[in-house]
């Protein structure tokens, strides 16, 4: 079967295991420990899903990245979509794990059972057949995710037009990964040092990349000295990533590597990014969730399409939300402590309960390591 | 008789007791239905277990059973993993009206095959007709008393007892989610909707040390081992390379982002059993299916958890799964 090829060799173990012995021979020439961050929570999860922290060297250490779509999302914008949702008028469309999370108000789940018509998809043009079927509906997408998604959520608002559908609407959330890599890097507090970061090198999200291509990781070697390995997310993927970035380390040098050859290209799929650039901008300020406002790290529709932007249509609060006094997701976020340091980690804050982002998906560092557990 | 099912089927009067007669009965039939009346006595009954459950799914027929097959087996199940004998039914059927009198005779027939296969019958009996809209086809009632023949219960599970699987899971879940989202595969999966008292029977004679059957059904094998460590307060230790997943279903949950282990099986159950009688197990289990396999052991390491050791050494929790089984985004 053609689709086992896609996974097999990428976890196979007597791989995984050679990697891991040819990691710790190249991690042995380091003089100190260094810190990646995978920034895309699908490495988050294969790193613990696969347990690779227990095949790392003790000079290897990861930072987990802010690079799950469901978690950076903001309580307010959630509110937004149940408020959406509860409209008798409206079936509120969205992706996977968006509908457990809690706002304010509750979960989509929440608003479901209450009656609302909420749905998921697994494909925003899904969207066009529910909205052809429920003419006298406003179908609204509740449109998250990087760069992976923000073209199909183009090509839905491109489809609506042609066909001529209207009564479909968008609630845009698609967010960019160069801008919070850089915030990262940048964010210090001005008056003491133990919060500066601790991000030595990125492992680049393969997915992304391979809409993006490698050219927006270009300025974190030149401008930032941090090299980036784009990888896969496989197991052996994630180890080879690995092995390629300390061996930068060990030779002097810093640049963009791809582990992930086979789908990512330095300029990435140019047409799915002309067809962003035709109907979307960047927003001033988007606020991530544990992270805060971040400039230029988001999209929205472009005025001219102002008709199909729920947020322009409908009257949305604006006031934001702030997670729990307790929560340390943008400590963790930038390196400084680890999930299993938060002190209401497993107990207050859980899967089912979250108290702060990290939580929320099982791609956010918390859940994962909830999920996973921390062995050794 | 007309060819779908109307209001007036399930109201008590002529079509009722035709939709009965010339339907249910020309398959299910026996001295306790024949007597026909408000309720049925059992006398013969030593050391009753007692079970109930409702069966509803989309689609109601599936490649390897239907909802009839789904219901008996399900609640026989439920008698076997307790090592009780499945012996007498009670079969309700909640009918959508507007349904095909056709696909409903196929229910039926399914049912009776299954009920065989139990050596179990029918003994009460309900239908009610509901307008259109109101249910999804057919749903299905049965509640079901068996004979105790062994106990086998969780509190039995003790540190150094081996954890079985009788077959290779996840082909329930995994078919119905492919139909579902109209996934085509190259080859389409089968459900392992099946009954288990004849593999029970067998262990049961081979006088195999059985502490506790459980079948994987919802929550898959992640719910099984996760709520015996929760009640016992042990730690399940599998291998996850000795859990058998076929090519098929390791190729839809690569689709959609899941674990093969919380899906569900309808007809594959883990067991506890004593570590001397593991390869005993073991060779029964082989008989019904070649992927039967010993899949770990009962520890104390980490109480109330369930550790996956994979291949090439690590370890990880397996968590109970929780809420709706939604696929990843990134
Ligand atoms: S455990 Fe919960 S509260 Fe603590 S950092 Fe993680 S998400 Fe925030």
């Amino acid at each position: 079967m053609v689709l086992k090829d896609l996974y097999d060799r990428f976890r196979d173990p007597k791989a995984i295991k050679a990697l891991s012995k040819e990691i710790e021979k190249e991690a042995e020439k380091l003089d100190k420990t260094i810190n990646i961050m995978e920034v895309c929570g699908g490495h988050t999860h294969t790193i613990m899903k696969y347990g690779l922290l227990q095949l790392m060297p003790k000079n290897i250490n990861f930072i987990h990245g802010p690079g799950c779509p469901v978690c950076i999302m903001p309580k307010e914008r959630i509110d937004h979509a149940y408020i959406l949702a509860m409209r008798e008028d409206v079936i509120l469309c969205t992706l996977g794990d968006m509908i457990k999370v809690p706002g304010s108000k509750g979960s989509l789940q929440d608003a479901r059972s209450k009656g609302a018509d909420v749905r998921f998809v697994y494909s925003p043009l899904d969207v066009l057949k529910i909205a052809k079927e429920n003419p006298d509906k406003k179908v609204i997408f509740f449109a998250i995710g990087f760069e992976t998604t923000t073209p199909m959520t183009a090509a839905l608002l491109e489809n609506a037009i042609k066909q001529n559908i209207k009564n479909i609407l968008f609630h845009i959330n698609h967010v960019t990964v160069p801008e919070v890599m850089k915030e990262l890097i940048d964010s210090r507090d001005e008056h003491v040092d133990s919060y500066n970061n601790q991000i030595d090198a990125f492992l680049g999200p393969s997915h992304v990349s391979v809409i993006a291509g490698s050219k927006i990781y270009e300025q974190f070697p030149s401008k930032y000295n941090r090299p980036v390995v784009v990888s896969g997310f496989e197991p052996v993927d994630v180890m080879e990533g690995v092995l390629m970035m300390v061996k930068q380390f060990v030779e002097g040098r810093c640049e963009v590597e791809i582990q992930y050859r086979r789908s990512v290209s330095k300029e990435g799929n140019l047409k799915a990014q002309e067809l962003i650039e035709k109907y979307f901008e960047k927003r001033e300020l988007f606020k991530w969730r544990g992270l805060g406002n971040i400039p230029k790290s988001a999209w929205k529709l472009k005025d001219e399409f102002g008709e199909f932007d729920a947020e322009k249509i409908y009257e949305l609060p604006k006031e934001e939300i702030e997670d729990h006094k307790l929560c340390i997701c943008g400590d963790i976020l930038r390196g400084i402590a680890k999930p299993t340091e938060c002190q209401v980690f497993g107990t207050a804050c859980t899967p089912q309960k979250p108290l702060g982002s990290c939580m929320v998906s099982s791609e956010g560092a918390c859940a994962a390591y909830y999920k996973y557990g921390n062995l050794l | 008789m007309q060819k779908t099912i109307t209001l007036s089927m399930g109201n008590g009067g002529i079509e009722n007791q035709e939709l009965i007669e010339k339907i249910i009965f020309r398959h299910i039939k026996n001295e306790f239905l024949e007597r026909a009346e408000d309720a049925t006595f059992l006398s013969e009954l030593k050391n009753p277990a007692f079970t109930t459950d409702s069966f509803t799914i989309t689609p109601l027929f599936f490649k390897g059973g239907d909802i009839g097959k789904l219901a008996v087996a399900g609640a026989c199940n439920d008698l076997s993993m307790m090592g009780a004998k499945p012996k007498f039914l009670s079969l309700s059927f909640i009918i959508e009206e507007g349904f095909s009198v056709r696909d409903f005779e196929k229910i039926v027939r399914s049912i009776k095959k299954e009920l065989d296969i139990n050596e179990a019958k029918v003994v009460t009996g309900d239908t009610k007709v509901v307008p259109k809209e109101s249910c999804d086809g057919v749903y299905i009632n049965i509640s079901a008393i068996g004979e105790r023949i062994k106990e086998f219960s969780q509190k039995n599970i003790e540190v150094g007892d081996v954890v079985l699987i009788s077959g290779d899971i996840a082909r329930h879940g995994a078919s119905i989610f492919a139909s579902r989202e109209g996934i085509e595969l190259e080859n389409e999966i089968t459900s392992d909707c099946k009954s288990l008292w004849p593999i029970v029977d067998r262990l049961i004679r081979e006088d195999v040390k059985i502490k506790a059957c459980r079948d994987a059904t919802r929550g898959g094998v992640a719910a099984v081992v996760n709520e015996w460590a929760k009640a016992k307060d042990l730690c399940f230790e599998i291998e996850e390379s000795k859990v058998k997943v076929s090519d098929e279903v390791r190729g839809i949950c690569e689709i959609l982002g899941f674990e093969p282990f919380i899906l569900a099986n309808e007809g594959t159950f883990v067991a506890a059993v004593d570590k001397n009688d593991s390869q005993k197990a073991l060779e029964i289990l082989k008989e019904f299916n070649e992927n039967a396999s010993v899949i770990g052991i009962v520890t104390d390491e980490y109480p109330q958890k369930v550790l996956l050791k994979s291949e090439w050494g690590t370890r990880r929790f397996l968590d109970m799964p929780s809420g709706e089984i939604l696929p990843r985004i990134c």
